[in-house]
């Protein structure tokens, strides 16, 4: 009878010496130490990584919307129908808000995936709470990417402008 | 026997303070932003809708609420730099302390500035 081989843990090492495959396979890490499954691939780190890009140019983006609205000129005063039809008239402020929206709820949507993640323990709580807030964001991104491109600053009824619209000079 | 947990770099300091107050001004900054978009989508059904309903933002405690809205964002906001500078910096982590007390008083400057200009336009009357 043969003395039984001990081989050291996470050696990789056959009886032959050779390395064997399982270890190869995933790098340098043995496949049952590996973190992510492979359905799951690394969409955590992505969604990790997300959240330092987008909240970076969120940063620009949002205190440029705070200034520009609140802070330059008579601040909210100026905020009517007229304020929003001149800014959407111009499509460098369509892609700032549209750029805005996007970054903004998703960035807001990972966070609050993260906190239902965090404190709702049973799966069925989880999975609502994550349906309900993946309608939520789906149908706010719809609807503001719809209103941002569909929106016409100067309405006309019946032949005549509404008032507070942002028309062109006759 | 320790009759308490010693000390860490993390529980009950900066570092968990900070983890919290990200964690609350990121839901209300989140819930706001789903109302603030409806409500700019009023542009969509006529110019009156829209008008009338930021007007009636346009009083002294919703000048306070988004006063405390901003302050939220740039608490985030800067505080979002603070955790990229822990994850991405070398020595992000043994500097975090003293990166969250940059951060709030960078906070309290930005905040000061903030309130004096929006609540004397915005109580300041017309």
């Amino acid at each position: 009878m043969s003395a039984t081989e001990i081989k050291a843990p996470r050696s990789g090492q056959s009886s032959s010496g050779q390395i064997s495959e399982k270890t190869t396979a995933g790098g340098r890490i043995a496949p049952q130490y590996r973190r992510s499954g492979s359905s799951k691939g690394n969409f955590e780190m992505l969604s990790w990584l997300f959240m330092r890009l987008s909240g970076v140019v969120l940063i620009v983006l949002i205190f440029g919307h705070l200034t520009v609205n609140l802070l330059v000129g008579e601040g909210i005063h100026a905020i009517d129908f007229g304020f929003v039809a001149g800014k959407w008239a111009d499509p460098f402020w369509q892609v700032w808000d549209l750029a805005m929206l996007w970054l903004a709820m998703l960035h807001g949507t990972n966070g609050v995936r993260t906190i239902i993640n965090d404190y709702a323990e049973k799966d069925s709580t989880r999975l609502w709470l994550k349906i309900v807030l993946f309608a939520a964001t789906a149908v706010i991104i719809i609807l503001g990417t719809l209103v941002i491109f569909t929106f016409n600053p100067c309405p006309v009824v019946n032949g005549v402008q509404l008032p507070g619209g942002f028309c062109p000079a006759p | 026997m320790p009759t308490k947990p010693a000390g860490t770099l993390y529980r009950g300091r900066e570092g968990q303070w900070s983890w919290v107050g990200h964690r609350i001004t990121g839901v209300v900054i989140f819930f706001f932003l789903l109302v603030h978009v409806l409500d700019t989508s009023l542009v969509r059904v006529s110019p009156e809708a829209y008008t009338a309903v930021i007007g009636a933002y346009k009083n002294p405690l919703m000048a306070l609420g988004e006063t405390g809205l901003v302050a939220a964002i740039v608490f985030h906001a800067f505080n979002g730099l603070r955790i990229i500078a822990v994850d991405f910096w070398k020595k992000g982590a043994k500097y975090q302390r003293q990166m969250l007390w940059t951060v709030l008083a960078l906070w309290l400057v930005v905040m000061v500035g903030f309130s004096i200009r929006h609540l004397s336009l915005a109580l300041g009357g017309h």
